[in-house]
């Protein structure tokens, strides 16, 4: 089975499918011979399987399946009624087909029965408008005795009463099926040498040969065709009457013939059962077709069940009991592995959307006239299901565009050198948890000057914009809205939508695409996806009391501004609230206000948690100054105090707010735990001036009251230094989005963590909120809806218009314009030479430990972010001393990143961030191809660096 | 919904009901999933003012549409808690918020009379019709209608938002 061709299993798997469903559908048309859209269906069946077996050059298939279609053409049309030996003749056709497919299956070949009887008699009773009983009438004995068996008695029982007996007689009728197909199978067995006989007519003598082949497994794999020719065709019209029977008394009997003898043949030929034990289940039992409703029930279940899970493992967590730690554990791993399996049934190979592009590729190339060959590599490559439709259409786009656009025709592909026949790459693999699809082709390439001219004719970019676009930024305009027509750059014409349209489509899955190209070698296209829609990681984030889910896809970074600085960072342009992200704006959109929640807090919080924080905290203190002047009045002798209550910590007014809110509420700061001890500290003081001055000690008392007094200071120092602190933790959290081409951060109140959610639709009642991409269960139980990141920047007013802004602007800042200021970063590499780089190149600065850099191939890396980023000391390049602190463990790295590739470059020494108007002169040292230029900073001559070329060299 | 035709007097239906502010009100149980007491719930914001929220039903997330104010009626006391009828809205299921539920009561088909001409225009559209019981009138709601109306209100919302 395994050399199959894949073409062919699945074709198999189909047909055994379709005749299964031939089979009730001739039953059932007996039934109801006149029913016109049951014919029409048997009829699209074998039409469907004539055609198969033809393209896959199964010719006796296909004669076959001729035969009983131009038998069932008079009969859809009406000019032939269906009667016995017409269902006989069918079913024989049925049964034929199905020992063909089986033969197929064990041996690749149809095997040496030609069928020329059963051909025959199909075309015999076509043109027998009414069908004479030809085959009746062959003189076999047994024949009309076994037709009759089961027909009579089920007939019988369902007449004299038909209420009472309704149940009783739909179980006599499957007896009388199954016994009738037991002595069918037996009756071979008795007949089997009498089977010889000249009179038999052509179907029992074309099964029975079938039958007599000794190899045992074909026995099983069709007990059809043994059992049903075997007692003759007689038989199956009885099992049809049965059948039919049982069906009008809707017992859910399985109407299907083939699954009684099937169920059968054990019993009556043991040795053929076991046999076939080792030979494995054939292909229809090893495959179920399953409703993807069904399976996204269960996924849905799953989903439950794992947030139960989670909810037992707090539980086990705070348990001592072994053994509910041990159930616990192994619920968790089969809860993961269940996961697992249930994601995985969703999954398909990308083989699937692949199949109709090698025909695509072959109907374009010849009204081209172009030579290509597909060649797929990692068809197995599985994803979900959704993806692999949504994907469809993009790859055909892209296709077609390789085809049409980028390979050449023989003749200029000759001239190139290259060979007549172009090639056509798909490749399919895992990277990452992701999936990569590519398509790459050894045509043309594309043309970047013709691509920039084209860009700079329709107004997309402008001159000076294109002089300093990097190849690599260049190729990426044709996936510009507006560029579609553009194409026309490589030849022909474009053709339907642009590209730009796929990189939509590419991105509404959460997806990439990127485009690599050599002029006069070839393009190749990188699609990466996500594995599944069902499950994606996401950012949870918290405004207004209510939790909300951001994927990850669109998540560029956080930042977070503290106190006094967030009120500086953000300033307005005409109202707008923007941020200075490395020297771009960065528009910003408060969550609150594009939901219309500002103000109002969720269920449970009636007041702002700010307002409710001072409170708090100017209660505790007003309160505690109270009681302490109290105990002043006590200890002067003009008031009394409740000993037992001054004493214990939890009794005053601020112990009560610290033992029941504040510890809980403020419990990740370590300033309360503080607080908390100097408090107790406080009072267990003062109980030790309580016993003094009951003692009369009073001097001793005085003493210790004293120190009351610098504890008492302690703890209100500690209440308002964590004031602060709580109040800090209010800092401004922006969220940095990508939407399409451009970026926004969104300013939330909490980031909380990021999770993988399991993605459910909004019902319809909710599908016309844009602002939401569907909806999810937290951890904890409770919904939280999924923002769409688009939808939250369309609501919160920022337009469409500047969609590409960004994305020029991106291209300005990278270029090398020396107009207007610039903010640079100034980095010092040890030897007093001053160095600064624009800001806009620098993607972070991170600190690394020494020990964390390793060596590849003599070159020093670093595991940054899940990747290998090669590390590169500029002093070793511009012969600075790097050593300058060799104590220092930590090294001071700049990312520079470009597409999806990074470099860091390790300095000495951040110095200063400054804002200058760029004045540069061209520099002249051995490294200028290096620099920028060199100009005045903090009246220091500084060099300003390129990472562009750097990180390119 | 699956309502059956409405054959010759005598024929019975059973209704599940509750009370919605003054009114007596009820549903075909076929379309009722269950009734449940009152859950947390997720806010919508922007979503128009009658959906209160989204509910986890045993991993099935609920849209909850408060009746009183879909009816058009004042806000319950926010002491009050109301009950969770769950219907089916095809695969999917929508809370209806009331504020206390009825028995389930079957009644004769004869009993039935389209919406008197009196009541409210906006609420005779959400009204199949009234049984007139011996002791008060119970007004069928029309639930397609209100799972609809809900529908499109919020793409209007969204328009207007948008």
């Amino acid at each position: 089975m395994e050399g199959l061709d894949e073409i062919i299993s699945e074709f198999l798997v189909e047909s055994y499918e379709s005749l299964d469903r031939l089979d009730r559908d001739l039953l059932a048309l007996e039934d109801a011979p006149e029913d016109r859209a049951r014919l029409g269906s048997i009829f699209r069946t074998v039409h469907t399987i004539k055609g198969t077996s033809g393209f896959l050059a199964l010719s006796k298939l296909e004669k076959v399946a001729h035969v009983g279609e131009n038998l069932l053409v008079p009969l859809r049309d009406g000019e032939l009624n269906l009667n016995n030996e017409i269902a006989d003749g069918l079913l024989g056709m049925v049964d034929a087909i199905r020992s063909i497919l089986s033969q197929v299956e064990a041996s690749g070949t149809e095997g040496d029965e030609d069928y020329l009887e059963l051909i025959s008699r199909l075309e015999q009773l076509r043109h027998s408008p009414i069908a004479v009983p030809q085959v009746e009438s062959a003189p076999d004995a047994d024949e009309p005795v076994i037709a009759d068996v089961p027909a009579s008695p089920a007939k019988k029982a369902s007449a004299p009463d038909s209420k009472n007996g309704e149940s009783a007689n739909a179980s006599a009728a499957v007896n009388d099926q199954t016994s009738g197909s037991a002595t069918a199978s037996t009756a071979k067995k008795r007949r089997s040498p009498s089977s010889k006989t000249p009179s038999r007519n052509a179907p029992k003598k074309s099964s029975r040969k079938t039958t007599n082949t000794p190899a045992p497994s074909e026995v099983l794999t069709d007990p059809v065709a043994l059992a049903l020719p075997a007692c003759d065709h007689a038989n199956d019209p009885a099992v049809a009457a049965v059948l039919s029977e049982a069906d009008t008394h809707r017992v859910p009997v399985p109407v299907n013939a083939p699954s009684v003898p099937q169920a059968m043949l054990p019993t009556a030929d043991p040795a053929a059962a076991e046999t076939g034990a080792d030979r494995g289940p054939s292909l229809a039992d090893s495959s179920v077709r399953i409703d993807v409703a069904l399976l996204d029930k269960l996924m849905n279940l799953v989903g439950e069940l794992v947030l139960s899970r989670n909810q037992i493992l707090q539980f086990a967590q705070n348990s001592d009991d072994p053994a509910i730690a041990a159930t616990s554990q192994r619920l968790n791993l089969i809860t993961t592995e269940l996961q697992a399996g249930v994601m995985k049934t969703r999954m398909q190979p990308i083989r699937n959307a692949w199949a109709k592009l090698p025909r695509v590729v072959r109907d374009l190339s010849n009204s081209c006239g172009k030579q290509v060959e597909v060649q797929m590599e990692g068809a197995e490559t599985e994803l979900d299901k959704t993806i692999l439709e949504a994907i469809k259409d993009p790859l055909t786009h892209i296709v077609r565009n390789s085809v049409d656009h980028g390979i050449e025709s023989p003749e200029v592909r000759v001239a190139a050198g290259k060979p007549e026949e172009g090639t056509l790459w798909l490749r399919a693999y895992h990277e990452g948890g992701q999936v990569n699809i590519e398509i790459a082709d050894d045509g043309g390439g594309i043309n970047l000057e013709r691509v920039r001219n084209k860009a700079i004719e329709k107004g997309l970019i402008t001159q000076e914009q294109a002089a300093a676009m990097s190849d690599r930024e260049a190729v990426q305009l044709i996936l510009l809205p507006g560029f579609s027509t553009a194409a026309k750059v490589t030849n022909v014409s474009g053709r339907g939508v642009g590209m730009d349209v796929v990189k939509t489509n590419v991105e509404k899955i959460g997806g990439t695409l990127e485009i690599q190209s050599v002029f006069g070698q070839g393009t190749t296209l990188r699609i990466r996806i996500p594995l599944t829609l069902a499950i994606i990681p996401a950012l949870i984030v918290t405004t207004d009391g209510d939790r909300y889910a951001i994927p990850q896809v669109s998540l560029l970074e956080l930042v977070r501004l503290e106190g006094e600085q967030a009120k500086k960072q953000i300033e307005y342009v005409h109202g707008a609230p923007v941020y200075r992200l490395r020297g771009k704006l960065l528009p910003l959109v408060y969550l609150s206000k594009a939901l219309g929640t500002s103000g109002q807090r969720s269920a449970g919080h009636s007041e702002g948690q700010h307002s409710a924080l001072n409170l708090d905290f100017m209660v505790a203190r007003s309160r505690h100054l109270a009681w302490k002047g109290r105990l002043r009045n006590f200890l002067d002798g003009r008031e009394t105090m409740n000993v037992d209550e001054a004493v214990s910590p939890k009794a005053c007014s601020l112990g009560k707010w610290l033992y029941a809110e504040g510890l809980q509420q403020f419990g990740h700061l370590p300033k309360v735990h503080q607080l908390e001890k100097a408090h107790a500290e406080m009072h267990a003081t003062v109980g030790k001036v309580f016993q003094k001055h009951s003692q009369g000690d009073m001097e001793a008392a005085e003493q210790l009251a004293k120190e009351v007094e610098s504890l008492s200071h302690r703890t209100v120092a500690l209440l308002d230094d964590l004031k602060e602190t709580a109040e800090g933790t209010d800092a401004v959290n922006i969220v940095v989005l990508r939407a399409n081409d451009r970026q926004y951060g969104l300013v939330v109140d909490k980031v909380n963590d990021s999770a993988e959610i399991v993605v459910k639709p909004l019902s319809r009642q909710l599908k016309g909120l844009s602002e939401y991409a569907g909806t999810t269960i937290m951890g904890d139980g409770t919904v939280a809806l999924i923002l769409d990141v688009m939808g939250v920047a369309v609501a919160a007013g920022l337009s469409a218009e500047h969609r590409d802004q960004i994305h020029t602007a991106g291209l300005r800042d990278t270029g090398r314009s020396s107009q207007g200021t610039q903010t640079l970063l100034v980095v010092d590499l040890g030897d007093s030479r001053r160095f600064a780089l624009p800001t806009s190149m620098v993607a972070r600065l991170e600190k690394v430990a020494v020990d964390t850099v390793e060596l590849t191939d003599g070159h020093e890396v670093i595991q940054y972010r899940g990747e290998i980023m090669p590390i590169v000391r500029l002093a070793n390049i511009f012969g600075g001393t790097d050593s300058g602190d060799p104590e220092s463990s930590e090294l001071q790295i700049i990312v520079y990143s470009e597409q999806d590739f990074s470099c860091g470059f390790a300095v000495n020494r951040i110095v200063d961030i400054v804002e200058t108007e760029l004045n540069l002169q061209k520099s002249e040292g051995r490294h200028n191809e290096y620099l920028l230029g060199t100009t005045v900073i903090q009246n220091r001559v500084t060099d300003v660096l390129n990472l562009c070329s750097l990180a390119r060299n | 919904m699956n309502e059956e035709p409405r054959s010759p007097a005598g024929q019975q239906h059973q209704y599940c009901t509750f009370y919605v502010n003054n009114l007596f009100l009820g549903i075909s149980v076929q379309q009722v999933q269950e009734v449940i007491r009152y859950q947390e719930m997720t806010r919508v914001p922007r979503a128009p003012a009658s959906i209160r929220g989204l509910i986890n039903l045993r991993g099935q997330i609920v849209t909850a549409i408060d009746l009183r104010c879909w009816l058009g009626m004042p806000e319950r006391d926010s002491q009050e808690l109301p009950m969770n009828v769950i219907v089916r809205d095809g695969s999917n299921a929508v809370s209806l918020l009331v504020d206390r539920i009825g028995d389930v009561i079957e009644v004769d088909e004869s009993l039935f009379e389209p919406p008197p001409s009196t009541v409210e225009a906006g609420l005779r559209g959400l009204i199949e019709g009234a049984y007139k019981l011996p002791d008060g009138l119970l007004l069928l709601l029309d639930t397609e209608r209100a799972l609809d109306e809900c529908d499109t209100r919020s793409s209007q919302t969204a328009r207007a938002a948008g």
